[in-house]
C-alpha cells in the first residue's frame, strides 16, 4: 500500500529533485486563515505539507512554535479541529500529502483508534509524534501502520549506528533527520556534517531522508536540498506568518502571501540545490 | 477492581519502566539514547558496594541523616486520637527530602561523566539540593525556575545564587513548575552530551521514577527501624503530602508489603477540589495521560491540553504526579486524601504554636489530614507522618496570606 507521501517522494526522485517539505501550525492565526494559508503553500511550491497540532508544553520545541501554539489553542483550535481543517483541505487538493506533528497526549486523550479512523477519514497521509520514541511503538506506531498511515520518525546526531536500525524499524513515508541536538528554530552550525549524516542513515534504509532544523533561508535550503532527499522548514514560516500578524495576533490582508512568498524563495533554493549537485 | 491484587507492590517497574501502565519513556528520540545509557550507568552503581558507602557516608557527615523520629506529644495530646509521630526530613542539610535524591544523582553524574547539571524547581528546595551539591562537587549549576515561583519563593532565590548555581526564570506558561520542567527538557536536548538532568521528583522517563523512589526510601527504611524501636511494632498508618510524590514514594516504599500498614498521601486540593484548575490534585481531578515523559494521571481539559493547577505551595502546584502513585491509587494500596490551601494554612500554624516547629506549606497538607484522621482513631494507633520540609521558606508568603503579622 502506498500513500500521497510514498507517491511524492517517487515522483520527485523521478525529477531529481529534493521535496520541499514545510510546517505550519493548525489554527494559527485562526482555521480559516490556516486553510488558505495550506492551499496557498502547496501552490507556491510546498511539496509535503507538515500541520502542527496544537499543545500546551511542547518540549521539543523553541519559542516560536510554542508561540504558535498558543495562537491556536487561544483561536479555540483542539485536535478534532485539525482533523477537521486537514479533511476541509482534502475537498479541494487530493495530491499534497499531508503528514501530522505533534506530541502524544491529546491523541492518546482521544484515543488511538479513534484518532486514527478520524485521521484516515480526513485524509492526513503520515503522522510525526515527537514523543513516542521506538521504545513505545505499541502505543500508536505500530496501530498507525495497520492503518495504513506512514510513522514519520527522527533521527538525531544522538541516533548512533546501533541505535539505528531500531529507529528506522518501523519507519515509514521518510525519515527525518534533525540535524541538530536541540529545539526548533536552532541554528545549523555545520552543513559539512548534514551530508555524511545522511549518508550513514541511507546505510541503513531505502526510504528518502529529509533534514530539518535550522533552515531558514532559499540558500539553506539549496544547501541542504543538494544532500538530501528532502528539505524541511519550520520556524522561518511560523516567524514570517507572526510577522504577518496584527497587534492582537489577527490575520491581516498580507498574512496568506506572506508565507506563499517564502514558501516560493524557498522552492527555489530547493530545486537550485539539486541543480548543483547534478553537475 | 478487575485488576488482581499482586503479590508484592515493591516490584516495580517492570523492564519497560512501567508501574501497570504508567510510567514509560515517553521522550524525543534526542535524549533516548542517554535515557538508556543513564539506566545503564545507574543499574551498574545500584549493584557497586562503593557506590551505596559513598552516598551511606554522605548521609552521616554533610546531611545528618538518620533524621529523627519525634513524638509531637502536645499535638497528640490537641487531637485526642492517634499517637503521631513526625519523621523530621526537614531536619536535612538544605531544610527538605530533597537532598536524599539530589545526592544520589550528582554522584552518579560524576560516574558518568557529566560536568554539568540542570534542574527544575517549583519552591526552590530541590534547586537549593542541586545547587548545594554541585558546589560541594565543583559542578556548573544552571536551575530553571517559573518567574512566578521566583517571585514567591525569594529566600531560596538568594540560597541558589550564593552557591553559585545560575538561576533561569521562566517566562513560558504559567511560568510555574511545569513549564520550568519543559524548559529544562529543552536545555537538556540541545545540551545532551554534557549535561546531567538531574529530576527532583519521582517522575519523568524511565528510569527516574525507579531512581529517585530508590534514593528517597532512606526516609522510609529509616522510619520503619525507628518506630520499631520506639513502639516495638510497626506504624498502623503513614501519611505523607503528594506533588510529584518523591517524599511520599520515599517513606511509603518500603511498607508497601507490610498490609497492617494503612497508607495515606495528600494532594494540593488549592480553592477546592470543585473549583475548575483551581487545584493540583492530579489523582482526584485528573485522569491518564502523558506528559514530561511518563504516562500519569494529569490535570487536563478533554483535547489533552494540560492545565496549570494551582496550590498555595509552589511545591505542589503541578498537573501531574509520579507514575508509581498513579498505579499504587489503581491497585488500591494507597489512599489518596486532599487538603485545601485554607486547611494547610491552618495546620502551619497549629503546628508551629504546638510543635515549636514550623513546617513547610507542603507538609502542612499532610498535617491537614492528620488533623482530621487522628481525633477519629483510639489513642493506640501509631501514626508516621513525613515532616519532608522546613517552612522558612514560607514565612513571607504565609504571612501575606494572614493578612500581615
Amino acid at each position: 500500500m502506498t500513500t500521497r507521501i510514498d507517491r511524492r517522494f517517487a515522483a520527485l526522485a523521478a525529477e531529481n529533485r529534493a521535496a520541499l517539505v514545510t510546517y505550519l501550525m493548525a489554527g494559527d492565526p485562526d482555521p480559516a486563515t490556516s486553510l488558505e494559508v495550506f492551499h496557498a503553500m502547496a501552490k507556491a511550491g510546498a511539496d509535503v505539507l507538515e500541520i502542527g497540532m496544537a499543545f500546551t508544553d511542547p518540549m521539543a520545541d523553541g519559542p516560536s512554535i510554542q508561540a504558535a501554539g498558543l495562537r491556536a489553542l487561544q483561536a479555540g483550535m483542539t485536535l478534532k479541529k485539525t482533523l477537521a481543517l486537514v479533511a476541509d483541505f482534502r475537498k479541494t487538493d487530493n495530491d499534497t500529502p499531508v503528514v501530522l506533528m505533534g506530541y502524544y497526549n491529546p491523541i492518546y486523550v482521544m484515543g488511538v483508534d479513534k484518532f486514527l479512523a478520524a485521521a484516515q477519514e480526513a485524509g492526513v497521509d503520515g503522522l510525526i509524534v515527537v514523543d513516542l520514541p521506538p521504545e513505545e511503538d505499541d502505543e500508536l506506531c505500530i496501530p498507525a501502520l495497520k492503518a495504513g498511515l506512514n510513522f514519520i520518525r527522527l533521527a538525531t546526531p544522538t541516533t548512533d549506528d546501533k541505535r539505528l536500525p531500531s529507529v528506522l524499524n518501523n519507519t515509514s513515508g521518510f525519515v527525518y533527520y534533525v540535524s541538530l541536538t536541540g529545539i526548533t528554530g536552532a541554528a545549523i552550525a555545520d552543513y559539512g556534517k548534514v551530508g555524511a549524516a545522511v549518508g550513514r542513515i541511507k546505510g541503513h534504509t531505502k526510504l528518502p531522508v529529509a533534514v530539518g532544523f535550522g533552515v531558514k533561508t532559499a540558500d539553506n535550503a539549496r544547501q541542504i536540498a543538494s544532500q538530501a532527499d528532502g528539505v524541511v522548514v519550520g520556524t522561518a514560516l511560523v516567524d514570517a506568518l507572526k510577522k504577518s500578524l496584527d497587534a492582537d495576533n489577527k490575520a491581516t490582508a498580507g498574512t496568506v502571501e506572506a508565507v506563499a512568498s517564502l514558501v516560493r524563495e524557498l522552492a527555489g533554493g530547493v530545486s537550485a540545490g539539486r541543480k548543483v549537485a547534478a553537475e | 477492581m478487575n485488576q488482581q491484587t499482586p503479590n508484592s507492590f515493591s516490584t516495580g517497574p517492570d523492564d519497560h519502566g512501567r508501574f501497570g501502565i504508567f510510567g514509560g519513556r515517553f521522550v524525543a528520540e534526542t535524549l533516548m539514547p542517554l535515557i538508556l545509557d543513564l539506566e545503564a550507568a545507574y543499574e551498574q552503581a545500584k549493584t557497586d558496594p562503593a557506590f551505596h558507602a559513598e552516598i551511606a557516608h554522605l548521609h552521616t557527615h554533610y546531611v545528618g541523616r538518620p533524621s529523627p523520629l519525634y513524638l509531637a506529644e502536645r499535638l497528640t495530646e490537641h487531637l485526642g486520637g492517634a499517637k503521631v509521630y513526625f519523621k523530621r526530613d526537614e531536619l536535612n542539610h538544605t531544610g527538605a527530602h530533597k537532598i536524599n535524591n539530589v545526592l544520589g544523582q550528582i554522584l552518579l553524574a560524576r560516574r558518568m561523566g557529566k560536568k554539568r547539571i540542570i534542574a527544575e524547581t517549583g519552591a526552590g528546595q530541590h534547586g537549593v539540593a542541586t545547587a548545594t551539591a554541585c558546589a560541594k562537587y565543583g559542578l556548573e549549576c544552571v536551575v530553571y525556575m517559573g518567574a512566578v515561583d521566583v517571585e514567591r519563593q525569594k529566600p531560596n532565590v538568594f540560597r541558589m545564587k550564593m552557591l553559585g548555581a545560575t538561576v533561569v526564570p521562566v517566562q513560558s506558561g504559567a511560568r510555574t513548575l511545569k513549564d520550568a520542567m519543559n524548559e529544562a527538557l529543552r536545555d537538556w536536548v540541545t545540551n545532551v552530551e554534557n549535561t546531567f538532568y538531574c529530576i527532583g521528583t519521582a517522575a519523568g522517563p524511565h528510569p527516574y521514577p525507579a531512581m529517585v523512589r530508590d534514593f528517597q526510601s532512606i526516609i522510609g527504611k529509616e522510619a520503619k527501624e525507628q518506630v520499631l524501636a520506639a513502639e516495638g511494632r510497626l506504624p498502623d498508618s503513614i501519611i505523607a503530602c503528594i506533588g510529584g510524590g518523591s517524599n511520599a514514594i520515599g517513606l511509603f516504599h518500603p511498607f508497601l508489603d507490610d498490609k497492617s500498614v494503612a497508607i495515606y498521601g495528600v494532594e494540593a486540593a488549592g480553592h477546592g477540589l470543585n473549583v475548575e484548575n483551581g487545584h493540583a490534585a492530579s489523582l482526584a481531578g485528573g485522569k491518564p495521560g502523558v506528559l514530561h515523559g511518563n504516562r500519569t494521571y494529569l490535570l487536563m481539559d478533554d483535547d489533552g491540553q494540560i492545565l496549570e493547577g494551582h496550590s498555595i505551595s509552589a511545591g505542589l502546584d503541578y498537573p501531574g504526579i509520579g507514575p508509581e502513585h498513579a498505579w499504587l491509587r489503581d491497585v488500591g494500596r494507597v489512599t489518596y486524601l486532599s487538603a485545601t490551601d485554607k486547611e494547610a494554612l491552618a495546620a502551619f500554624q497549629l503546628c508551629s504554636q504546638l510543635e515549636g516547629i514550623i513546617p513547610a506549606l507542603e507538609p502542612a497538607h499532610a498535617l491537614a489530614k492528620v488533623m482530621e484522621l487522628a481525633p477519629k482513631l483510639p489513642r493506640d494507633h501509631v501514626m508516621v507522618m513525613n515532616m519532608c520540609g522546613r517552612g522558612d521558606k514560607d514565612i513571607f508568603a504565609v504571612a501575606e496570606h494572614l493578612g500581615g503579622m
